[in-house]
C-alpha cells in the first residue's frame, strides 16, 4: 500500500450530468476511503452548481469527477469555472472516465488535474492525491 | 504470481477441482432437468430446431449524433449483412430531456442518437421499411414515448401497428438496480410498464414490450449469479404486476423477452443461459399457472461484456468478444450484439463495428457451431454448474422475497449494494493480480494513439434549431389539449399509451410529455451509497 497522507484529506467524488455509469465512481470512492481519505459521494445526476456547492459545504480538498458520457468537454470547464468564481483556487479538480487523450490535454491546459482512464489501478489515484494535496493544501 | 492461478472474480466454479464426474451429478434426471430442445423445461433451448431452423439475429446496437448520422449507420450495417436494427439513444433522450433543455448541454448525440420529436424518428427511419425490419430500442423511463414515436412514424410509412416487429427495453427495475436512468419512482414506473404490456398485447402482437435485462446489472459489476437472479426476479415482478392488473398470464407472458451479458467466464456463462431457461419455465408453469408453452419459453438477446473491454491494446478486445460470443451461441441465444474493439475509448468507428459484425458471421458460418443443438449437454461440469446456478438463484430469490419483493428491495438499496460489493471485489482481484487482465495488469505496453469516432458538436445546435421550428409550426392549442387528456389519464389510472400516441402525432416533444408526467408521478432520487 501507498503511504498514508500526512493529514486526513477530504475528497468529493462526483457524478455530473445525466450519465448513470457509477461503477467506477463507487469503486474509486471505496478505494480512497480504504486508503484513509474522508470521502463524500454526491450520487448521480448532479449539475456543476450542485457539485461545487457540495464541495464548498463539505470543505473538501479535492473534487474527483467521473464522466463516461462524452460530455467531459462541457462539464469539466463548467465545474472549473464555478470553482474559480467561488475562489476555490486551492481545491484540486481531477477525474476519470472515457476521455480521449487530446481532450484530456486540453482540459489539463485549462487547469484540470489528472484524468484517469479505464484500467487504472486505484493505487495510482491514491498516490496522485497523496502527492498533490499536501502541496496544494498544506496544513488543513 | 503464477498466471495459471488467475481466477475469474466472483465465480461459482470451485477452486482446485480440475475433474468433474458422475459424483457431481448424483440426482441428475435427464427428463426432468434437461428435456428436449423446444420442450419443457427448455434447458436445451427454446426451439426444437434452434440454429438449424434459423440463425440467431445479428443485431448491432448503434446510435450516435443526429438522426441522420444514425440512419446512415443503419443503412451501412444492413448493407453489410446485419439482420435487425438496434437503436442506442443519447442520455437526454433516455432521461426525458429535449435536446435544447439546459440539462442536455454537452450530452446531445454523445452516447447515442438524439430523438425528441416525431420528426427525428422519421429521419431515423428514412428509407428503411418499418414493416420489414425488426427494431430493438434500448430505452426505459421514456419508453412509452419512444414506442409512440415508432408507431406514429410507421403509420406515416403506411405500416399498421399490428405489423411492427421488435423490442423495447422498458425494464425500469434494472434501471434502479444498475443502469441508473430514471424519472419517476418505482411504483409509477411499474404502472407505465404494465400499461405498455397491456397495450402491446392488444395492438402490437408482434412486439416485445419489455426486455428484462441482466446486461446492465453485470456491467455495473455483478457476478453471473447476481445478474441471473436479479434479472429473473425482475421478470417475476413484472408478471406479478400484470396479474394484479388482471391481464391473463398467457396473454402477456409469451411476449416477454430477456437480455443477458456474456462475460469472459466462459463455462459459467453457458451454464447461466441454460439455467435461465429452466428456472423461468418452472416458475411460470408452477407458480404463475401459465398453461401455454409460449409463456414458459425464455428467449434472450445477448451482448458481449462491454466492461471486459480494455482501453489498453484495443485489438485484444476482438478476441475477448469472440470468446464471449461463442459462449452466447453455445448457450442458445436468439440474437447477439458483439462489441467493437474501440468501445473502451469512444463510440465505435465504422471499421471497428464491421469487424465485430464479421466476428458473428465467422462464428455462424465457418465453425460448424449451428449443426448440433446444446452440444455441451451431459457434460458433468456444465450440468453441475447449471444446477449450481439454479440453486444460487433460489437462495437470492428467497432473500429478496423476505424483503417483500424486488421493489422494496430496490427501495432499501439491496441489489445496488450487493453489486457495488462485487464490483469492488473485481477491481481488487485485478489490482492484486488474482485475476490476470492482459494488457492491464500483465503484459503491459505503453499507450499509443488509436483512431476514434468524433461527434460533431454542431449537431446539438441543429437539434435545438429544429425543435424551435417544430414548436413554431405545430398547432400549440392541440398540443395543450392532448397533454391535458394525458394528465387526466395519468390521474384516473387509464392506460397512458393512447393519449401519448395522440400527443406525439401533433408533434408534442419528448420533454414536454415527461414534464407533465413528472408533475403527476414525482421524481426518483437514489440515496448516494457506495460499498
Amino acid at each position: 500500500m501507498t503511504a498514508k497522507p500526512r493529514r486526513t484529506f477530504r475528497v468529493l467524488v462526483a457524478k455530473p450530468g445525466l450519465d448513470g455509469h457509477d461503477r467506477g465512481a463507487k469503486v474509486v470512492a471505496a478505494a480512497l476511503r480504504d486508503a484513509g481519505f474522508e470521502v463524500v459521494y454526491t450520487g448521480l445526476h448532479q449539475t456543476p452548481e450542485m457539485i461545487v456547492n457540495a464541495a464548498l459545504q463539505e470543505d473538501v480538498d479535492a473534487v474527483c469527477v467521473s464522466i463516461l458520457s462524452g460530455a467531459h468537454m462541457t462539464l469539466f470547464p463548467e465545474i472549473l469555472d464555478l470553482m474559480k468564481r467561488k475562489g476555490m483556487n486551492d481545491v484540486l479538480l481531477c477525474g476519470g472516465g472515457i476521455v480521449p487523450p487530446e481532450d484530456a490535454e486540453q482540459l489539463n491546459r485549462l487547469g484540470v488535474g489528472r484524468l484517469f482512464g479505464p484500467g487504472t489501478d486505484t493505487r495510482d489515484i491514491v498516490e496522485y492525491l497523496t502527492e498533490t494535496l499536501p502541496v496544494l493544501r498544506p496544513a488543513g | 504470481m503464477n498466471e495459471g492461478r488467475s481466477r475469474f472474480p466472483g465465480t461459482i466454479v470451485p477452486a482446485d477441482k480440475p475433474v468433474w464426474g458422475p459424483e457431481d451429478l448424483k440426482d441428475f434426471d435427464t427428463v426432468r432437468d434437461l428435456g428436449d430442445p423446444g420442450r419443457y423445461p427448455f434447458t436445451r433451448g427454446p426451439y426444437e430446431t434452434m440454429y438449424g431452423g434459423r440463425l440467431w439475429t445479428m443485431r448491432q446496437f448503434s446510435g450516435f449524433g443526429s438522426a441522420r448520422d444514425t440512419n446512415q449507420r443503419f443503412k451501412y450495417l444492413l448493407e453489410h449483412g446485419q439482420t435487425g436494427l438496434s437503436v442506442a439513444f443519447d442520455m437526454p433522450t433516455l432521461m426525458g430531456y429535449d435536446s435544447d433543455h439546459p440539462r442536455a448541454n454537452g450530452e446531445v448525440g454523445r452516447e447515442g442518437v438524439a430523438i425528441c420529436s416525431l420528426r427525428n424518428m422519421e429521419t431515423l427511419f428514412d428509407g428503411i421499411p418499418m414493416g420489414d425490419v425488426s427494431t430493438s430500442m434500448t430505452i426505459n423511463c421514456t419508453a412509452a414515448i419512444m414506442l409512440a414515436f415508432y408507431v406514429a412514424c410507421a403509420e406515416k410509412q403506411g405500416v399498421a401497428a399490428g405489423r411492427l416487429r421488435g423490442t423495447i427495453q422498458n425494464d425500469m427495475l434494472k434501471e434502479y438496480i444498475a443502469q441508473k436512468e430514471w424519472v419517476f419512482p418505482p411504483e409509477p414506473s411499474m404502472r407505465i410498464i404494465v400499461d405498455m404490456i397491456e397495450f402491446c398485447a392488444d395492438h402490437l402482437p408482434k412486439w416485445h414490450p419489455v426486455s428484462i435485462s441482466g446486461y446492465h446489472i453485470r456491467e455495473a459489476g455483478s457476478t453471473s449469479v447476481q445478474e441471473l437472479a436479479y434479472t429473473l426476479m425482475d421478470g417475476f415482478t413484472y408478471v406479478e404486476y400484470c396479474l394484479k392488473r388482471g391481464i391473463p398470464v398467457d396473454k402477456f407472458a409469451p411476449r416477454l423477452s430477456f437480455f443477458f451479458n456474456s462475460h469472459m467466464n466462459f463455462f459459467e456463462e453457458i451454464a447461466k443461459f441454460r439455467a435461465a431457461r429452466r428456472i423461468w419455465a418452472k416458475r411460470m408453469k408452477n407458480r404463475y399457472g401459465a398453461q401455454s408453452p409460449e409463456s414458459w419459453r425464455l428467449r434472450f438477446h445477448t451482448q458481449t461484456a462491454g466492461c471486459s473491454l480494455t482501453a489498453q491494446q484495443p485489438e485484444n478486445n476482438i478476441v475477448r468478444t469472440a470468446v464471449e460470443a461463442l459462449a452466447a451461441v453455445l448457450g442458445g441465444t436468439q440474437s447477439l450484439h458483439t462489441n467493437s474493439m474501440d468501445e473502451a475509448l469512444a463510440l465505435p468507428t465504422e471499421q471497428a463495428v464491421k469487424i465485430a459484425l464479421r466476428t458473428q458471421q465467422i462464428l455462424a458460418h465457418e465453425c460448424d457451431l449451428t449443426e448440433v443443438i446444446d452440444p455441451l449437454a451431459g457434460s458433468y461440469f456444465i450440468e453441475a454448474l447449471t444446477n449450481k446456478m439454479e440453486e444460487e438463484c433460489e437462495r437470492i430469490f428467497a432473500a429478496i422475497e423476505q424483503m417483500g419483493g424486488m421493489v422494496p428491495a430496490i427501495e432499501r438499496g439491496y441489489p445496488q449494494r450487493e453489486i457495488a460489493k462485487s464490483a469492488l471485489e473485481f477491481q481488487r482481484a485485478v489490482e492484486e493480480k488474482r485475476y490476470v487482465n492482459v494488457g492491464v495488469n500483465e503484459h503491459v505496453e505503453g499507450e499509443r494513439p488509436f483512431p476514434i469516432l468524433k461527434i460533431d458538436p454542431a449537431m446539438e445546435r441543429e437539434q435545438a434549431a429544429e425543435l424551435k421550428r417544430i414548436r413554431e409550426r405545430r398547432d400549440n392549442a392541440a398540443v395543450n389539449r392532448v397533454l391535458e387528456e394525458m394528465r387526466r389519464a395519468a390521474r384516473e389510472g387509464r392506460n397512458l399509451m393512447p393519449p401519448i400516441i395522440e400527443a406525439v402525432k401533433v408533434e408534442t416533444t419528448l420533454g414536454e410529455i415527461i414534464e407533465v408526467l413528472k408533475k403527476e408521478f414525482g421524481e426518483w432520487r437514489e440515496p448516494p451509497i457506495y460499498w
